[in-house]
């Protein structure tokens, strides 16, 4: 039995800001507990049966007492609300612009990670101190869910549906990482290990393609699915051309499909009017249901690839179109 | 009004001596009969759901998963708490004490619907066998939630048996939520107006409400998930063209709304038990008789706080949130005022009594802890960990099982006519409230540092504190067992209790204990506010008694 702990690691800027509020609401908890609980013996003892304490004045009901027990809960409340919403908001809004962005496939009952250059690990996860990492995720069967308790943060990971959280690791260290979401006979097991390198350590850890090891591995807690030679984009390339989605989307608007040149990010015109903006999850929905959303001006005649393509092919898809700007020169691209 | 006493040493008629065949029994139309068909049958699937329990902390001990498989330890999670919520917590409190109390307040006969109440009786033990049966056949391992595609797509377990035998519950549920509300609205006694219902009533018709209202959505949702798994339609599975946030939705649309079905009764018992032990009127008695109400308009606006992890939107998280904060107001008010009625009260510390302190204690950490989960920032660190997992059994331990035992005591004379023994009832209350705490805090601190909830393994370093919730859950089993003897035991040899031993207040002390049939002999008239302490004599003048011992001692 290893010592009892009692504080969980901070590891993240979130960490520290979530705790603050934590313990708040553990000083309210223990303050009205006490109160509340000290109240009810002193009355129960003081005005036992056969105690000549004076009874004289007790009331029915006590107008100005129930607005004030009212109104002070609320208070509290809606303090705690704002408080916790602002939190909330600035940690789940959009990633900053410089992060990191790593995909993580969750499936049962492991998590797969894939790094932009090409690097993939499984139950592992190593990233740098410091700067901001955005994580793309999706499950190839059952509900999952990305949980660092270090970092005080936890993301559902959907099957059919890219979900993004992202975070700043402030420590290095090595830290738990759990499936939160009941996925089935081996859900306990879908655990792993985050390991947050110093910036220097990382660029080792880069450049000898997920081979250098800054720490031990735990015994039998993750392997490394290895290097792959291509990038994700590059890989990705090589798909785009496989299945010639070129010969349809061109370098610039065709007759029968839209570019994918200069495509992400950018608002896109539905035919039904509506305006989408071209994401993770607009690409992807595109390549699996094409006829869902289908762009104004043209005719719904693309394939679907549903069950054609696993998730981390529909990932390297994405990765290449979205490396498609639109300054890409056209004689660039191989017909 | 009309009092009926019994003259020393006349055996009178009553409801239990009415008839002592099986028959009479399974053909009762009688709310109190079937009160007690209800009464044996809960307890066994809380036996059941307790035994379930007792595995979950015996694996628990050791980090490894070493007492059983995961196929094994999680069909045993999912049984306890689909056994303890659909077959125990939500019809304990209004199929037990409620069908034996609600008549007997209002000053009517029987229920409204006495033959559908004997059919809810009936589809609650169809459905018991029914997930009974899936249990014995194999168990299921969905966890409680059945959350799809799981459940839909991959689960490879018991999940339809189980589905459909919750479905035919609900249906038991429902019928029992008609049968309330159309009896507190049609049978009241002349003169009972509604703010002079006892907030029991209160309680259990804004109960009532939102079984009516939410059980049918549960159902047709739980209904979607069989047809996914057996006819595969695309509802729920993204691979069939479905939605799983939309399951969630629904079900949560049910089963947050479920939590206050839980709760709101056992409310309701605590506001008549501390009245009574206080000789005093519910302090603001129109306040916590609308925040029953309020609970129930409320509760079924919050049902987003379960999924802010989900990739809700940040918007519709805030409203959820703000929702959610706003639904734990009336539940405070309602302690603030419990806690006024002690105030200058004439206080009798009896069994129901320190269950009811128990009560206010617990779920006070309950209801707190509650906060924690709805803030969007601490929730997304603590939804579904421990921290949950304690969080809740705090509200359906703590405040329902409480508030049932305190209930189950408080009318315990009412319904058999003896008395329990007083002083191992008063032991047995700090037995489960000390198992209690040393159960469930430690899952506090779990959760807090990250434990997941329906974890078959965990990480070493949290063992200390999964041994002493293990120490503590076999205190809180020894707390459960104890009332089994002693109050089967004072059936034959508990002191005769007489119409009203407590001095209480209320229609149902003004019959025979037990009760006749029909209850009353003439329809009683009412002439004055509930909870009239100051109106009423000490229990021992009060007595006409039956012949037999009194219950001072």
């Amino acid at each position: 039995m290893k010592g009892v702990q009692l504080l969980p690691e901070q590891a993240s800027t979130f960490a520290s800001q979530v705790d603050l509020l934590f313990w708040f609401l553990v000083a309210v908890t223990v303050f009205f507990t006490v109160l509340i609980g000290a109240l009810v013996v002193y009355f129960a003892l003081r005005y036992r049966r056969g105690s000549t304490a004076s009874r004289a004045g007790a009331k029915e009901t006590d107008l100005r007492l129930e607005i004030s027990w009212s109104l002070i809960p609320l208070t509290i409340g809606l303090i705690v609300f704002v408080w916790a919403a602002k939190l909330y908001a600035s940690a789940y809004g959009p990633p900053p612009e410089n992060a990191l962005e790593i995909f993580v496939i969750g499936k049962q009952w492991m998590w797969h990670v894939q790094h932009p250059n090409g690097i993939r690990e499984n139950n592992e996860l190593h990233i740098p101190a410091g700067r901001p990492v955005k994580l793309t995720m999706i499950s190839q069967d059952v509900i999952h869910s990305f949980f660092v308790p270090a970092f005080r943060i936890k993301r559902d990971v959907l099957p059919g549906k890219y979900n993004v959280v992202w975070f700043t690791a402030t420590k290095p260290g090595k830290y738990h990482l759990f499936c939160a979401e009941y996925c089935g006979t081996q859900h306990s097991r879908m655990i792993g290990w985050v390991y947050v390198l110093e910036p220097a350590d990382y660029e080792k850890w880069l450049a000898s393609g997920g081979e250098a090891r800054p720490y031990a591995t735990a015994s039998g807690a993750g392997t490394m699915a290895g290097v792959s030679t291509a990038s994700l984009k590059e890989a990705g390339e090589k798909l785009y051309t496989q299945l010639r989605c070129n010969a349809c989307h061109g370098a610039t608007d065709g007759q029968r499909g839209p570019t994918h040149y200069g495509l992400f990010g950018k608002k896109v015109k539905m035919r039904d009017g509506t305006v989408v903006t071209a994401d993770e999850e607009y690409i992807r929905e595109s390549i699996l249901r094409p006829l869902a959303k289908v762009v104004d001006g043209y005719e719904p005649i693309m394939p679907s690839y549903e069950g054609l393509l696993n998730e981390e092919r529909v990932l390297q898809l994405v990765a290449y179109i979205k490396s498609l700007e639109s300054s890409t020169k056209v004689a660039e691209v191989k017909p | 009004m009309s009092v009926t006493v019994a003259k020393p040493g006349e055996v009178r008629h009553n409801y239990l001596n009415a008839g002592d065949t099986v028959l009479s029994w399974l053909l009762t139309t009688d709310h109190k009969r079937i009160a007690i068909l209800y009464l044996v049958s809960v307890s066994f699937f809380f036996l059941v759901g307790g035994l379930l329990a007792g595995l979950i902390r015996l694996e628990l001990l050791t980090p490894q998963g070493d007492l059983m498989t995961s196929e094994n330890y999680n069909r045993v999670f999912t049984m306890h708490g689909v056994v303890m919520i659909f077959l125990f917590l939500i019809p304990v409190i209004p199929a037990v004490l409620g069908n034996f109390l609600v008549p007997l307040m209002v000053g009517a006969r029987d229920l409204a619907f006495p033959r559908l109440n004997l059919a809810s009786w009936y589809l609650y033990m169809a459905g018991g066998l029914i997930a009974t049966w899936a249990m014995v056949t194999g168990g299921v391992d969905t966890g409680w939630t059945f959350y799809p595609p799981y459940s839909s797509s991959y689960s490879t377990s018991q999940v339809t048996l189980t589905i459909i035998g919750a479905f035919i519950i609900g249906f038991s549920s429902i019928a029992t939520g008609i049968n309330f509300i159309v009896t507190i609205h049609k049978m009241r006694a002349p003169g009972l107006t509604w703010f002079r219902l006892p907030l029991f009533i209160w309680a259990h018709y804004a109960t009532s409400v939102i079984i009516v209202l939410g059980t049918p959505v549960v159902a047709i949702t739980l209904l979607l998930v069989v047809a996914e798994r057996v006819f595969r339609l695309g509802i729920f599975d993204p691979a069939l063209g479905g939605d799983p946030i939309l399951f969630q939705h629904l079900f949560w649309f049910y089963s947050h709304p479920a939590v206050y079905i839980m709760v709101l009764p056992a409310m309701g018992v605590i506001s008549e038990v501390v009245s009574c032990f206080s000789r005093k009127r519910v302090f603001g008695y129109h306040f916590v008789a609308f925040s029953s109400v309020a609970i129930a308009v409320i509760g079924f606006l919050v049902w987003g706080h379960h999924m802010f992890t989900t990739g809700q939107s940040v918007y519709a998280g805030m409203v959820f949130s703000l929702l959610s904060f706003l639904v734990a107001v009336p539940s405070a008010v309602k302690v603030f005022n419990w806690t006024a009625t002690m105030y200058k009260g004439t206080i009798d510390l009896r069994a129901p009594l320190l269950y009811v302190m128990g009560f206010i204690g617990l779920f006070v950490i309950g209801g707190l802890t509650g906060l924690f989960l709805a803030a969007l920032a601490t929730d997304v660190h603590l939804q579904d960990t421990y921290f949950v997992v304690a969080h809740f059994h705090y509200i359906m331990v703590g405040g329902t099982i409480l508030g049932y035992m305190a209930g189950l005591h408080f009318w315990w004379p009412k319904i058999t006519g003896r008395m329990y023994p007083e002083g191992i009832a008063k032991l047995t209350a700090l037995v489960i409230f000390a198992g209690f705490n040393l159960t469930f805090l430690p899952q506090f601190v779990l959760g807090f540092l990250g434990m997941p909830r329906r974890y078959h393994w965990y990480p070493e370093e949290w063992q200390m504190l999964h041994v002493m919730s293990t120490a503590g859950a076999f205190l809180l089993g020894i707390g459960f067992i104890l009332p089994v003897f002693y109050l089967l035991w004072s059936l034959r040899t508990g002191a005769l209790a007489g119409p009203n031993p407590w001095g209480a207040t209320g229609l149902e002390w003004k019959v025979d204990s037990p009760p006749i049939t029909h209850n009353f002999e003439q329809t009683p008239i009412v002439t004055e506010e509930p909870y009239a302490y100051d109106n009423h004599h000490e229990p021992e003048e009060v007595f006409s008694g039956t012949g037999a011992s009194t219950t001072k001692r």
